[in-house]
């Protein structure tokens, strides 16, 4: 076990994959250069021919993983930011996400296409999206979202490793965080699978990636006031792990989902449809969302951050369904 | 035109490039100091290339431009103050705060967008100019993009459309020698993107980006071929970026190469100075054209320090025609 960043737990599992398997191999703008961290040394330990500088040009490259995937390689494409997978959204929507389908199983094809989730930090609406959830809504692309290093790098190796394409979005709040990770170099987190990131008995909290840890420090606070909180991180929305999320849902009662998507059809909104349709009779209270409301997010600070699910809100939402009173301000 | 007419004309790209120069060398200083958030792409070193294309157009032609987004509004004529509201995130921001730095776009001067979305001004280009033939305006559209951009599809789209319509667009490759970490030849096929336009079978144009009279002549002959109802040009103008790719960041991430020294020799504000006084145009005169944008400079970043940040409701208004209302669980924790 080591202690290592978020952005660690990326690097080790591309490195440890590219070891592995001479078929995975990356690309992406300006990898080589080594911005996040994520590629340290992997000219010199894999060779250009692995390590690729792309023309900027996400739909020509993304396009391409997917070629290189169907004749047998296993591409890791690094988008940087997500915002930059909307030029390729046609190769992604179009042939990534369909060609097994509409081949009738002829076509395989095993690539990850990584992004980040770069948000918080005034880079603007063409640079702030988080847009997982647009993905979910189309068939065919598994999809990670890890809260922190530790899921991050047996997510990322899993991926590395499965024969469908995945698309990992990268939590840029977590990228700094640290956590206990296994030397394992077969430590995999099955695709699919979530977690109880800390049991509780009130409410039930199913946050996605960043916002985990933001639940968690809502369900500590909540403690002294006396409401116990689940959080629940599925980590990989697709396959949705549906069961961890409806067992808990039948324990507590209560649940809110909480998302740094835009509220609309984003992750909040399947996992709360999920819970009202399957545990319906488990409810003592309205599924609550806790989202980024449905606007662009802007440049300047002020009105940017107050945009973001924050501890505040959480906590609000859990006092509103327990029918807990927010605590009095105490008189200085 | 007259000889004091040309000089005026000489006089102005040269404040525009000096204003373009100072602005940024105040915003690099205060954004380090961290009073302008996010990240500030710095155009030092191509200010030529904009001003003489700019100088080129008429106030009511359209413009768009890239994430390196300060030197194209001040090339067109734009006001300093609410630019520099804009990079302190200030709601009398040209954006009203909402843009920042990668965003700095004066529709009242013509532009339609400085887009952060490398490649993505292409198409809105080829649709400006579109809309000014079919309403019968005889105003062009001119596309500002980097040498990586030129690798986008979109550009391709814009730039095939604009051909096969004959529409009034001029499309300005900026090649600055690098897209962040990426040598031109690292990312774009072929010597010159220039040479596309042969594919499309349009004028490709060639021209040293550090000569702002030399772009201007470039741009102008493409606009008059625009206006003229001719189509598109395609116009490569060779310059270099100064600053890493962006400024601050703690790293350079571009690969300069031993022709480092040799671009910062060929200044172009330098270049044009020294024409000037060559061509008989006194050197204190110059001199008062710095201090007067030292002045405007000042005077920019005073408004913007004193001006207000947005109220929150600013966050919802302008997502549509009707500002949105604020949800309640937001409102209260804003
Ligand atoms: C679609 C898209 N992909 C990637 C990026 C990240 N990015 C921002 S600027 C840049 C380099 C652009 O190079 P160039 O077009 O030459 O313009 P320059 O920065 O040199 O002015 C990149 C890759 C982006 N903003 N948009």
């Amino acid at each position: 076990m080591a202690k290592i960043t978020y952005l660690e737990a990326i690097y080790q599992a591309q490195a440890e994959e590219m070891d592995r398997d001479s078929k995975v191999f990356i690309m992406g703008e300006d990898i080589r250069c080594n911005v996040f961290g994520t590629t340290t040394g992997f000219v010199e330990r894999f060779g250009e021919e692995r390590v690729r500088d792309t023309p900027i040009s996400e739909n020509g490259f993304i396009g391409a993983a997917g070629g290189a995937a169907m004749v047998g390689m296993r591409p890791i494409v690094d988008a940087t930011i997500s915002s930059f997978l909307f030029p390729a959204m046609d190769q992604i929507c179009s042939i990534i996400a369909k060609s097994r389908y509409i081949y009738g199983g002829q076509a395989q094809l095993p690539l990850v296409i990584r992004s980040c989730l770069f948000y918080g930090n005034s880079n603007a609406a063409q640079h702030s999206d988080r847009p997982y959830s647009m993905f979910m809504n189309m068939p065919g692309l598994k999809i990670i979202a890890p809260s922190n290093a530790h899921d991050m790098k047996g997510l990322l190796k899993a991926a590395i490793r499965d024969d469908d394409p995945v698309m990992s979005f990268e939590d840029s709040t977590c990228w700094m965080v640290k956590s206990e990770v296994p030397d394992d170099l077969d430590f995999v987190i099955p695709l699919g699978k979530g977690e109880v990131k800390r049991e509780g008995t009130d409410v039930t909290v199913v946050a996605i990636a960043g916002a985990v840890n933001i639940a968690l420090k809502a369900a500590e606070k909540l403690k002294a006031e006396g409401i116990s909180v689940e959080v629940v991180d599925p980590r990989t929305l697709v396959p949705l792990d549906r069961d961890i999320i409806l067992r808990s849902v039948r324990k507590t009662g209560r649940a809110i989902c909480v998302d740094p998507a835009h509220k609309t059809c984003s992750a909040a909104s399947e996992i709360a449809a999920t819970i009202a349709e399957e545990a319906f009779e488990a409810l003592r209270a309205p599924v609550v969302r806790v989202t980024t409301p449905d606007t662009h997010l802007p440049f300047s600070p002020h009105i940017e951050k107050p945009l973001y699910p924050s501890v505040e809100r959480i906590m609000d939402a859990a006092r509103r369904l327990v029918g807990a009173p927010a605590p009095q301000p105490q008189p200085a | 035109m007259s000889a004091s007419r040309d000089n005026d004309r000489r006089i102005e790209k040269y404040r525009r490039m000096q204003r373009i120069r100072q602005f940024e060398t105040r915003a690099e200083t205060i954004h380090a100091a961290g009073e302008i958030p996010g990240a500030l792409h710095t155009y030092a070193g191509m200010e030529a290339s904009g001003v003489g294309a700019c100088m080129a157009l008429r106030d009511d032609d359209y413009m768009v431009g890239t994430h390196r987004s300060h030197g194209h509004p001040i090339a067109k004529g734009a006001k300093l103050r609410p630019l520099m509201a804009e990079l302190l995130g200030k709601v009398t921001g040209i954006c009203k705060g909402k843009g920042g730095s990668m965003h700095l776009s004066d529709f009242s001067m013509g532009s339609l967008g400085e887009t952060s979305i490398v490649g993505s001004g292409g198409p809105v280009t080829a649709g400006a100019a579109l809309g000014a033939k079919l309403q019968g305006l005889d105003r062009v559209a001119l596309c500002f993009f980097g040498d990586g951009a030129s690798s986008e599809g979109a550009i391709h789209e814009g730039m095939n459309l604009a051909a096969v319509w004959k529409l009034p667009a001029i499309f300005v490759c900026e090649n600055n020698r690098f897209g962040m970490s990426t040598p031109t030849a690292a990312g774009v096929a072929g010597a010159h993107v220039a040479d596309r336009a042969h594919g499309y079978g349009i004028p490709g144009v060639i021209v040293d980006g550090q000569d702002v009279d030399a772009v201007e002549a470039a741009v102008r002959e493409a606009v008059d071929r625009a206006r003229a109802g001719k189509g598109p040009t395609l116009i490569e103008t060779k310059t270099y970026r100064y600053a890493d790719h962006a400024v601050n960041m703690g790293r350079d991430l571009t690969p300069r190469g031993p022709e480092h020294d040799e671009w910062l020799a060929r200044d172009p504000i330098v270049l044009y100075r020294a024409r000037l006084v060559e061509d008989g145009i006194s050197g204190s005169d110059l001199d008062a054209i710095d201090v007067q944008v030292a002045e405007e400079v000042a005077d920019a970043l005073n408004f913007a320090r004193e001006s207000a940040y947005p109220a929150f409701e600013e966050a919802f208004d302008h997502v549509f025609v009707d500002r949105l209302p604020i949800p309640d669980d937001v409102r209260a924790h804003a």
